[in-house]
């Protein structure tokens, strides 16, 4: 019993705390544990400034009250904040949902006015946007052909997915919460393979070359080389 | 067997039953049997413009509910033997009809015609469900204007959704070369640019179309307005002729063509 190894394991690092689960235990008696073991070394951090805290459940699966109820013990040792659970098991739904996220939807139309298009993860579009036409996706957004109606990439919020269009000449561009409209004064001809991001500097979508977006960021290129993580 | 073919916009006033009225009018000139079919229940114009109004006895709504043959409704034209007017009813409104009503009744007329030409009312509610039911083929009608345009947009969508209906075709309407060219409109190019369908025909802008539709006399009747060639031109088109786009110019008189031709403009 004694020579057991411990249920929770405390790591102190640089950046805070890890706290590596057992997944073998019953999840009841993991729970009495965690208790247990954050008590017993309150006085290490209570006067300290505030710690974020990494738990790693292993090859355990939590639900989300499972996390819930992790994190609010964690929470309810004053000082410590967590940052986040990981686990290395998923559900299939979230497994599928993943990679709903990671796919590309190839259309090939032209989406006119009235038209919407959604898609889970990232969209292709081989044909013009019409104005009044929509194309929203959960990932980025590439459009062979002329954008002039409304794109939203990132539509569950992030910010961090780019459109880009071989002739941009938007309505409106939303990517993740930030918005921007077409100038009201009509501009020169709409130019050639542009990309639109959120610039992390102002918070505000900003059109650029292609190139110039892949240069600052060279993020478009890794990014179809990781795949699934 | 015939064709149905439904003239439709989206956008009201853009002149969807002036071009009704004289493709089908050019397409009797060249010696088809044409019915017209104003769907438009409630806003019937066809019959006005086509100088008919006067004969009316049975109407759309009344073969469909069975108080006539369909054939009685039928009302003869002035001027051709050939081309018919099936007239919408005035005192009902679109519900009166349904989807496949409509299309039944299309089927019958295609079995005597050789075209069916199917008059959209705007919108893309029921009486555009009803108008397109039946049809095989669709022409756009749209105006330079961003408006029409939008709207054009729209009913190409719808349209092209529908699996019976052969991909639509295009007819701009009121084209105005001198406002073309000051900017004031937009491009024919711009137009095609966003819609991306074939285009069937332009026809300029005349005043002679508006004083030809209150005397009731289609214009594609007369011999050399150039909106009447447009119409004639398009219904060419139809028949599967090529037939090039007319110059948007104004004609020029004789001595502007001779500078023309000696390239001193």
């Amino acid at each position: 019993m004694t020579n057991k190894r411990p249920l929770v394991m405390i790591m102190g690092k640089k950046d805070g705390l890890v706290l590596k689960l057992d997944d073998q235990c019953a999840y009841h008696d993991l729970l009495e544990e965690l208790k247990a073991r954050l008590s017993e070394r309150r006085q290490h951090y209570s006067d300290g400034p505030l710690l974020s805290v990494k738990v790693e459940a292993g090859n355990r699966y939590l639900d989300s009250a499972q996390r819930e109820e992790i994190q609010a013990i964690i929470r309810s040792e004053k000082m410590l904040v967590v940052e986040e659970i990981t686990s290395n098991v998923m559900t299939v739904e979230e497994c599928d949902e993943r990679l709903r996220r990671q796919s590309l939807l190839q259309v090939r139309q032209t989406v006119r006015s009235g038209q919407v298009l959604e898609a889970p993860g990232d969209l292709l579009v081989i044909g013009d946007v019409n104005p009044g036409g929509q194309v929203v996706a959960c990932g980025n957004i590439y459009i062979m052909g002329a954008l002039r109606g409304i794109a939203h990439a990132g539509a569950d919020g992030a910010s961090d997915k780019v459109i880009v269009s071989s002739l941009m000449k938007p309505t409106q561009l939303k990517i993740g919460s930030v918005f921007s409209r077409s100038a009201d004064v009509v501009e020169q001809e709409g130019r050639y393979m542009e990309c639109a991001y959120v610039d992390p500097n102002t918070g505000r979508i900003a059109v650029d070359r292609l190139q110039s977006y892949i240069k600052r960021f060279h993020g478009l290129a890794r990014m179809s080389y990781e795949g699934v993580k | 067997m015939g064709e149905a073919i439904v003239i439709t916009s989206g956008k009201g006033g853009v002149g969807k039953t002036t071009t009704t009225a004289n493709i089908g009018t050019a397409l009797a000139l060249q010696g088809k049997k044409v019915c017209l079919v104003d769907t438009d229940i409630g806003l019937r114009n066809l019959d006005v413009v086509m100088g008919l109004e006067n004969r009316i006895i049975y109407d759309l709504v009344d073969a469909v509910e069975g108080r006539c043959k369909l054939s009685q409704t039928l009302i003869k034209d002035k001027r051709f033997d050939d081309l018919r007017l099936l007239p919408a009813s005035q005192s009902k409104d679109k519900s009166a009809v349904r989807p496949e009503q409509m299309a039944k009744i299309v089927e019958e007329l295609k079995r005597d015609f050789d075209y069916v030409l199917i008059d959209c009312p705007a919108g893309i509610e029921q009486g555009f469900r009803n108008a397109i039911s039946g049809a095989d083929q669709a022409i756009v009608v749209t105006t330079p204007e961003t408006s029409a345009v939008r709207d054009a947009d729209r009913i190409i969508g719808l349209i092209e959704k529908e699996e019976h209906i052969a991909p639509p075709k295009l007819i701009i309407n009121r084209v105005r070369s001198h406002m073309i060219k000051s900017g004031g409109m937009i491009d024919i190019d711009d137009i095609m640019d966003v819609l991306s369908i074939d285009l069937l025909g332009i026809v300029v802008d005349d005043e002679e179309v508006i004083a030809a539709s209150n005397k009731g006399e289609p214009i594609a009747l007369q011999p050399s307005s150039r909106a009447a060639m447009a119409y004639r031109n398009i219904a060419r088109r139809i028949l599967g002729e090529s037939v090039p786009l007319m110059s948007l110019d104004e004609n020029k008189g004789f001595f502007k063509k001779v500078k023309q031709l000696l390239g001193m403009r």
